[in-house]
């Protein structure tokens, strides 16, 4: 096989992979390497990298980590299995898409316009993005393709992602436990011992306490709170 | 008075069945009243428009599908840049748009415009072409395509009634796909097409698309009552730091990225961005728009007196079928680029296109709302062919 796409860094000015002629799998395939195979073997080369390179980290997007929709709450549990299994795995959400200024706290987060400094700080050679809006995901892979030697992996609700090293399109909770089993079996084989342990919690985050919530602990999206359809609401900032 | 719009029961399809598979029955319209019904049957969530003159019928009469009950919503807005900026803003709620204009109403738009692309706004746009240069005018000419054609929008180039029916439908498709998510603009020609009446085959006006789906989409739309949507669509990426410019240059990459994605639904749902006739001829007439239709009967006559030409439709402007017309032209001696417009607009792309661009010829062009003889491409045809023709006009 070619290898098309590979790990970075290609460069101040990354060419698109769509511009160097990759086309994205059709549904039910995969892609590897800017190529298309099965999905299964999308999933096993990504599962060889996620055992294999240092510091893996799954990065999820908004589009799991809210409850927004029905399938959601079941990809977002299957995902925690997936990263159970995965030795010293980390989960950095991304969970909007505005730039941090003046600095983003990288062991908090990670961001579409400036991913390289949280994959640079924490050391990061293998990612899963995932829940990421298919707009911010391409800008981001592109983006650490550019600046960094770290392998990417895109699994995605919809068509996949040229941009990543491995793309799997079309993504459910059932796929998400399919890699999980073909993790389990690339760990087995490459002869590493791990009990299923789910990622630590994350550091930079306070402990939650939502009874107490106001208009103010929105800071600048408090403009954007609505009440749902028949709701009164009489505490205002 | 008030007036209770009808509220109308309506089968919805795919884009697959409402093009290839629905029973249609002839018609005999305008190219405008064909872009207007093809929006009547896309189940259109808000059409803005500035009906200024010089458009066409177009947003009159969907205005009047409005009345009637086929489209949900209908804003008129202040001027063309007001239209523009409006569908930009309708699409943040994630719904299916549509708008029209032509020659100096897409400039003055155009600055709204060219930012669709960027806030991937899968809107739909109808251009029907008229002359933009002093002195004023508004007597066709195409010349304000070439003024769309950097903005990362898709551009389909109808050559008829028919074809404005079918690529407006075709668009709202393409727009919609989450690998796409770009605007895509039909443009025909004015008058010559959107005033003059041609046989259309058309489905049922019972038939509608499947609604907008706000949820796939590539960028959240602006539900507030969705979690995920509390996020600002566009970030503001001008911060002075490499990695703010970098997310600019990678930002642009994708808007023609999905540009380029588009032509596979264009194969899907159009056939193809270019027709091709008589492949293995020497000499090809390329055109698009109603440029084609004279290129068709000049293809036409060219064969009744044995003559080796070929034609090539281009139906798709952007993306640009590149591979598709290197391909074709691969043996030919030479390409007559007919065209409504002074700049030669396509010509520059067709030489643009293949290694040996010197094939050429630029012409013939007419513009200022001049009327395009196929005796002009005829001319030109029996140049390329080292023969003689008496031109007479």
């Amino acid at each position: 096989m070619t290898k098309r796409v590979t790990q970075g860094p290609a460069g101040y000015m990354p060419q698109s992979a769509p511009s160097m002629g990759v086309e994205l799998a059709p549904k039910g395939q995969g892609l590897l390497y800017g190529n298309v195979v099965t999905e299964e073997e999308a999933m096993r080369d990504a599962a060889i990298a996620l055992l294999t390179m240092a510091n893996p980290t799954i990065f999820p997007g908004p589009q799991i980590l809210w409850d927004w929709k029905d399938d959601v709450a079941e990809k977002a549990a299957a995902l925690l299995e997936l990263a159970s299994e995965i030795p010293n795995c980390k989960i950095i959400p991304m969970p909007d898409y505005r730039p941090k200024y003046p600095k983003i706290d990288v062991k908090a987060e990670i961001n579409p316009n400036h991913p390289n400094l949280t994959i640079l700080d924490n050391k990061i050679k293998a990612c899963i993005f995932i829940g990421v809006h298919c707009h911010y995901a391409n800008l981001t892979l592109r983006m650490i393709r550019a600046g960094t030697d770290c392998y990417t992996i895109a699994l995605c609700a919809y068509m996949g992602h040229e941009e990543a090293m491995a793309s799997i399109n079309d993504l459910h909770a059932s796929d998400l436990r399919k890699f999980k089993e073909i993790i389990i079996e690339e760990r087995k084989k490459l002869g590493i011992e791990w009990t299923t342990t789910e990622p630590p919690r994350n550091p930079s985050l306070p402990k939650e306490d939502n009874s107490t919530l106001s208009p103010v602990d929105y800071g600048e999206y408090r403009s954007l709170i609505m009440t749902k359809k028949g709701e009164h609401v009489t505490d205002v900032e | 008075m008030s007036y209770e719009r009808p509220k109308l029961v309506k089968t919805f399809v795919d884009i697959n069945y409402m093009l290839k598979e629905a029973p249609r029955k002839q018609h005999f319209i305008t190219g405008a009243q064909a872009m207007a019904e093809a929006v009547k049957r896309a189940n259109v969530d808000m059409a803005i428009a500035y009906p200024i003159t010089p458009q066409s019928e177009v947003m009159h009469l969907v205005a009047d599908a409005f009345h009637q009950g086929h489209v949900k919503e209908y804003y008129r807005a202040e001027e063309e840049l007001g239209t523009m900026s409006a569908i930009a803003g309708a699409s943040r709620a994630g719904v299916r748009l549509f708008t029209a204009t032509s020659g100096p109403g897409l400039l003055r738009g155009l600055e709204a415009i060219v930012s669709w692309s960027g806030h991937r706004v899968p809107a739909v746009l109808g251009i029907l072409t008229r002359v933009v240069n002093a002195p004023l005018s508004i007597q066709p000419d195409n010349i304000e395509m070439a003024y769309m054609m950097h903005c990362g929008a898709v551009m389909l180039h109808a050559e008829n009634q028919q074809d404005t029916f079918d690529m407006t439908l075709a668009a709202f498709a393409i727009a919609e796909k989450v690998d796409v998510y770009i605007p895509v603009a039909v443009a025909t020609e004015g008058f010559f097409v959107t005033h003059a009446k041609g046989y259309v085959n058309m489905t049922s006006d019972e038939l509608a698309l499947t609604p907008f789906d706000a949820i796939a989409a590539p960028v959240p739309a602006m539900d507030n009552e969705t979690p995920p949507a509390r996020i600002q669509r566009d970030a503001p990426v001008q911060k002075s730091n490499f990695m703010s410019y970098l997310i600019h240059a990678v930002w642009q990459q994708e808007i023609w990225d999905c540009n380029k994605r588009a032509m596979k639904y264009v194969y899907e749902y159009l056939g193809g961005p270019i027709e091709v006739q008589n492949p293995e001829a020497d000499v090809f007439v390329v055109a698009s728009g109603c440029a084609a239709a004279q290129a068709r009967e000049a293809h036409r006559t060219s064969r009744e007196l044995g003559l080796s030409v070929g034609l090539i439709k281009v139906r798709a402007i952007r993306p640009f079928p590149v591979d598709e017309i290197r391909a074709t032209v691969k043996n030919a001696k030479a390409l007559i680029v007919p065209e409504h417009n002074i700049i030669g607009w396509l010509a520059q792309e067709v030489k643009a296109a293949i290694p040996n661009g010197g094939i050429v010829v630029g012409g013939p062009r007419v513009y200022g709302g001049m009327t395009l003889p196929v005796e002009l491409i005829m001319k030109e045809i029996h140049t390329a062919l080292g023969l003689e023709f008496n031109l007479k006009l």
